[in-house]
C-alpha cells in the first residue's frame, strides 16, 4: 500500500504478490498461526471440559485410573518434550539470524526428540493394551468400579491419542521445513514457516504440559478409600 | 470516480484471464474460488431441497404412505445436515464474503490464497463423504447426532456423516481464519476499522464464531466416532457417561453456528438498504457493535436447546435470561435498518425487495425466538413444528433471502452483466409468498401440538399441512427461476458498468468484472463508509 511501498526498494523473491511488504507478510502468517492455535485450544478444550465434569462426578474412579499411569515414563516424556521445545526455539532463533546450518541441525534434533516422545508413548500404550486397559476393544478391570474407570481410560486414550496425532503432524511439518532450510529457502528476511511451525510445536508441547499433571500427577499418591 | 461505460467484457478481468478447467481448479484468486463455492453449494442446495420436497410430499396426507418411518427419519436428517453444513454455513461467507471482503477493504486477495483454495477442497471432500453417506443408505440421527442414539442404537452411516461434517467444519474454520487475518492485516491505507463496510464487520463476527465454535463441534463428532468405532465410553450411560455432556458440547458450537447462518446475511442487508435508500446507514457504530455482540452472546446461550433435556431449572433460568439479551443487538439491527430507510429515497430493485423480505421475516423469526427462549412456553412447543417454523424463518426467511439479495446486488460485479430486473422482482415475490405459505402454517401446527420428526400426524392437522406443502412447491419454483435467469444473463444480460447501482464501497470502484488483483492501483480511503450524502444526486441506474 502506497504509504508503505517505499520500504521494498528491493523486492524479495519470497514476497507473495498480494502482500505489500515482507513485514506485512510476516505479521499475517504469524497471526494466522495464532488464530489456528485458538481453534486448537477449543478442540482440546472440549475434551478437557469432559474430563473435568467426569472427574468431579466420579472422583474415585479417576483416582483408580490415574494410579495405573506410569509416573516415570510420563515424567521422562515431559522432559523430552520440553527439550524439544528448547531446540525448536533455538532453531527459530537461528533462522532469524539466517544461520542455515544451525537451523537444520536444531530442527533435526527437534525431530529426534519428537520421535522419542512418540516412542515412549508407544511403550506406554503397549503396556496399557496388554493390561486390558483399552475400553471397548480390550477391557478388563478387577473390581466393580470398572465401568467408571473405563470412562477415565476413554479420556486417557482420546486425549493422549489426539495429542500424539498432533505430534505426528508436528514431526512431519518440522521435517518439511528442515528440508526447505537445508535447501536454503529461508533467510534472515524470510523465515515465516520456521516461525509458524515453531509456534505450532510449542502449542502441542503446552497441551502435554496440561495432560501430564491431569493424567499422571494429581491423583498419583492418593490412597483411595 | 470514473463512470465511463467502457464495454468491460473487452478488458482483461478475472474471468477471461485464463481459460480451461485447470485454471479454475488450481486458482488462488479469491474471486474464482468464490465461484467454485457458488457452484458447489448450489448443487447441495438442490440436494437438500430435494429432501425437503420429499418431506413435504410425505406430510401431504396424515398417513405414512409415501415413505417408511425409517426413510422419513433419514430424509429430515440429511435435509438438515446438507442444508446447514453444505449450504447455509458456506453460503454468504464463502461465496459473497470470499468475493467481496478483499475488495471491500482494498486488498489484492485474502491473506492466505492457497489456504482459501484448500478450504474449498475440504468442502468438496466433505461433500463427497456426504454424498457417499446419502447414496449408500443415509443416516438417521437427526442433524444433531444426539447420543446414545447415534452411538448405540443406529446402524446407519453415522461415522461417514460425522466425518463429512468434520471435514466441512475445517473448511469453515479455515475460511474464518483467513477472514480474521485478512481484515486485521490487509486493509488498504485509510481503511480504518470505523470505515469498514458492515458486510465486512458481519463476516468478521461470523469468522470469530467459526474459529471458536467449529473446533468444539469437531471434537464432539470425533468423540462420537471414537465411541462407535472403538467402543470408548465417553457418552455411554451404561458406563457412567453423560449424554447431556454431548448435548452441551454440540450446542456450544451449534447455537453460535445458528448465528453463522444469520450474521453474514445481516451484513448483506446493511449494504443493500443503504444503497437503495440513498442514505448513510443509521447508527453505524451500533450496527458494527451489534454484530460483534450477537457473536459473543451467541456463545452464552447454548443450553436453551436443552430446557427439557433434564438440565437444572436454575441453569435453565440463566440460559433463558441470557437468550433474551440476544434480542437487544438484534433489535438494534432491525430498528437501524428501518431508520435508514426513513426519509430515504427508496428504489424498489430486486435486492431491495429481498432486503424488505429479510427484515420482516427475520423479525418474525427473532420474535418467535423469544417465545421459545421462555422456559414455560418452550416446554409447550419443544419439538413441535413451532420450533421448525421459528428456525426456518431465520435460516430460510433470513439467510437464504439475504443470500439471494446479495447474489443479485453483486451479480453485475461478479458476472459483468445485469440480471433481468423484472424476472428478478417476480422471483423475489414468488419466494416471499411461497416461503410464508410454507412456514406460517407450521407456527400454528406447532402451537396446536403437532410434533416434528414424525412421518404421520393426526388428521385434524391436514389442512395446514396441505397449505405448507403447496407453499413449498411455490418456493421451489421461486428458487429455480433465479438459477435460470442468472445463467441466462451471463451470456445475454445487459453489460454492467463498474457501478450500476451507484453504490458506495470500494468494490464498486473497480471494473465489472474486476481484474485479477482487484484494483489497478491500491486505493487510499479518505471517506467514511456509506457516504451516500455525497453521492445523493446521482440516481440509481437500472
Amino acid at each position: 500500500m502506497s504509504d508503505r511501498a517505499p520500504v521494498i526498494a528491493t523486492h524479495s523473491p519470497a514476497l507473495r504478490h498480494h502482500f505489500s511488504n515482507m513485514e506485512q507478510q510476516m505479521e499475517a502468517s504469524v497471526m494466522g498461526m495464532w488464530v489456528f492455535l485458538i481453534t486448537e485450544i477449543m478442540f482440546f478444550g472440549g475434551m478437557f471440559c469432559g474430563y473435568m465434569v467426569y472427574r468431579h462426578q466420579y472422583y474415585s474412579a479417576w483416582v483408580a485410573g490415574s494410579q495405573k499411569m506410569d509416573f516415570w515414563w510420563g515424567t521422562l516424556n515431559t522432559i523430552v518434550l520440553l527439550c524439544s521445545s528448547l531446540t525448536m526455539a533455538l532453531g527459530v532463533r537461528a533462522a532469524q539470524l539466517g544461520r542455515r546450518k544451525s537451523v537444520v541441525i536444531f530442527l533435526l534434533i527437534t525431530i529426534l526428540f519428537g520421535l522419542g516422545f512418540l516412542g515412549i508413548k508407544g511403550i506406554e500404550y503397549h503396556s496399557h493394551w496388554t493390561e486390558h486397559q483399552f475400553p471397548g476393544l480390550n477391557w478388563a478391570w478387577p473390581d466393580a468400579n470398572g465401568n467408571l474407570v473405563a470412562l477415565f481410560f476413554s479420556f486417557y486414550w482420546a486425549m493422549t491419542g489426539f495429542h500424539a496425532l498432533h505430534m505426528v503432524i508436528g514431526v512431519g511439518l518440522v521435517a518439511f521445513i528442515a528440508y526447505h532450510a537445508w535447501q536454503g529457502r529461508y533467510s534472515a528476511e524470510y523465515y515465516n514457516p520456521v516461525e509458524t511451525v515453531g509456534l505450532y510445536w510449542h502449542f502441542v508441547d503446552i497441551v502435554w504440559i496440561y495432560l501430564y499433571p491431569l493424567l499422571y500427577l494429581i491423583s498419583h499418591k492418593h490412597i483411595s478409600g | 470516480m470514473a463512470t465511463a461505460t467502457v464495454p468491460t467484457a473487452e478488458r482483461e478481468n478475472y474471468l477471461n484471464k485464463e481459460y480451461g478447467i485447470k485454471s479454475w481448479l488450481l486458482t488462488t484468486d479469491h474471486k474464482r474460488i468464490a465461484l467454485l463455492y457458488l457452484i458447489l453449494i448450489t448443487f447441495f442446495f438442490f440436494i437438500g431441497g430435494f429432501f425437503a420436497l420429499l418431506i413435504r410430499l410425505e406430510l401431504l396426507t396424515p398417513a405414512g404412505d409415501l415413505v417408511q418411518a425409517d426413510t422419513y427419519n433419514k430424509l429430515f436428517t440429511m435435509h438438515g445436515q446438507v442444508m446447514v453444513f453444505f449450504f447455509l454455513i458456506p453460503a454468504v461467507p464463502a461465496v459473497l464474503g470470499n468475493f467481496l471482503v478483499p475488495m471491500m477493504i482494498g486488498a489484492k486477495d485474502l491473506a492466505f490464497p492457497r489456504i482459501n483454495l484448500l478450504s474449498w477442497y475440504l468442502l468438496v471432500i466433505g461433500g463427497v463423504l456426504m454424498m457417499y453417506t446419502i447414496l449408500t443408505g443415509g443416516v438417521d440421527t437427526g442433524w444433531t447426532f444426539y447420543t446414545p442414539l447415534s452411538t448405540q442404537f443406529l446402524n446407519t452411516h453415522v461415522v461417514a456423516a460425522a466425518l463429512a461434517i468434520f471435514v466441512a467444519g475445517f473448511s469453515s474454520i479455515l475460511t474464518g481464519l483467513n477472514f480474521i487475518v485478512t481484515i486485521h492485516r490487509m486493509r488498504a491505507p485509510g481503511m480504518t476499522w470505523s470505515r469498514l463496510p458492515l458486510f465486512v464487520w458481519a463476516n468478521y463476527a461470523t469468522a470469530i464464531i467459526q474459529v471458536l465454535g467449529t473446533p468444539v463441534l469437531a471434537i464432539s463428532l470425533m468423540l462420537v466416532a471414537l465411541e462407535r468405532i472403538f467402543g470408548l465410553a465417553i457418552f455411554d450411560p451404561q458406563r457412567g457417561g453423560d449424554p447431556l455432556l454431548f448435548q452441551h458440547l454440540f450446542w456450544f458450537y451449534s447455537h453460535p453456528a445458528v448465528y453463522i447462518m444469520i450474521l453474514p446475511g445481516m451484513g448483506v442487508v446493511s449494504e443493500i438498504v443503504t444503497c437503495f435508500s440513498r442514505k448513510r446507514i443509521f447508527g453505524y457504530k451500533f450496527m458494527a457493535l451489534a454484530v460483534i455482540a450477537i457473536a459473543v452472546l451467541g456463545f452464552l446461550v447454548w443450553a436453551h436447546h436443552m430446557f427439557v433435556a433434564g438440565m437444572s431449572l436454575y441453569a435453565g433460568m440463566m440460559f433463558s435470561l441470557l437468550s433474551y439479551f440476544v434480542a437487544v443487538p438484534s433489535a438494534i439491527k432491525v430498528f437501524n435498518w428501518t431508520s435508514t430507510m426513513y426519509k430515504g429515497s427508496i428504489s424498489y430493485n430486486t435486492p431491495m425487495l429481498y432486503a424488505f423480505g429479510f427484515i420482516g421475516l427475520f423479525t418474525m423469526g427473532g420474535l418467535t425466538g423469544l417465545f421459545v427462549a421462555a422456559l414455560g412456553i418452550d416446554v409447550h412447543v419443544t419439538d413441535t413444528y413451532f420450533v421448525v417454523a421459528h428456525f426456518h424463518y431465520i435460516m430460510v426467511g433470513g439467510m437464504v433471502i439475504a443470500y439471494l439479495a446479495g447474489i443479485h446486488f453483486w451479480w453485475p460485479k461478479i458476472s459483468g452483466r445485469m440480471y433481468p430486473e423484472s424476472w428478478g422482482k417476480l422471483a423475489a415475490l414468488i419466494i416471499f409468498i411461497g416461503f410464508n405459505l410454507t412456514f406460517f402454517p407450521q407456527f400454528v401446527l406447532g402451537y396446536l401440538g403437532m410434533p416434528r420428526r414424525y412421518w404421520q400426524y393426526s388428521p385434524e392437522f391436514q389442512v395446514l399441512n396441505v397449505l405448507s406443502t403447496a407453499g413449498a412447491t411455490i418456493l421451489a419454483v421461486g428458487y429455480i427461476l433465479p438459477m435460470v435467469y442468472l445463467l441466462w444473463s451471463m451470456r445475454y444480460g445487459k453489460i454492467a458498468d463498474e457501478n450500476p447501482w451507484n453504490a458506495a464501497g470500494l468494490e464498486w470502484k473497480t471494473a465489472s468484472p474486476p481484474p485479477t488483483f482487484n484494483f489497478d492501483e491500491t486505493p487510499t480511503v479518505t471517506w467514511e463508509a456509506y457516504n451516500y450524502d455525497e453521492l445523493k444526486e446521482a440516481p440509481v441506474e437500472r
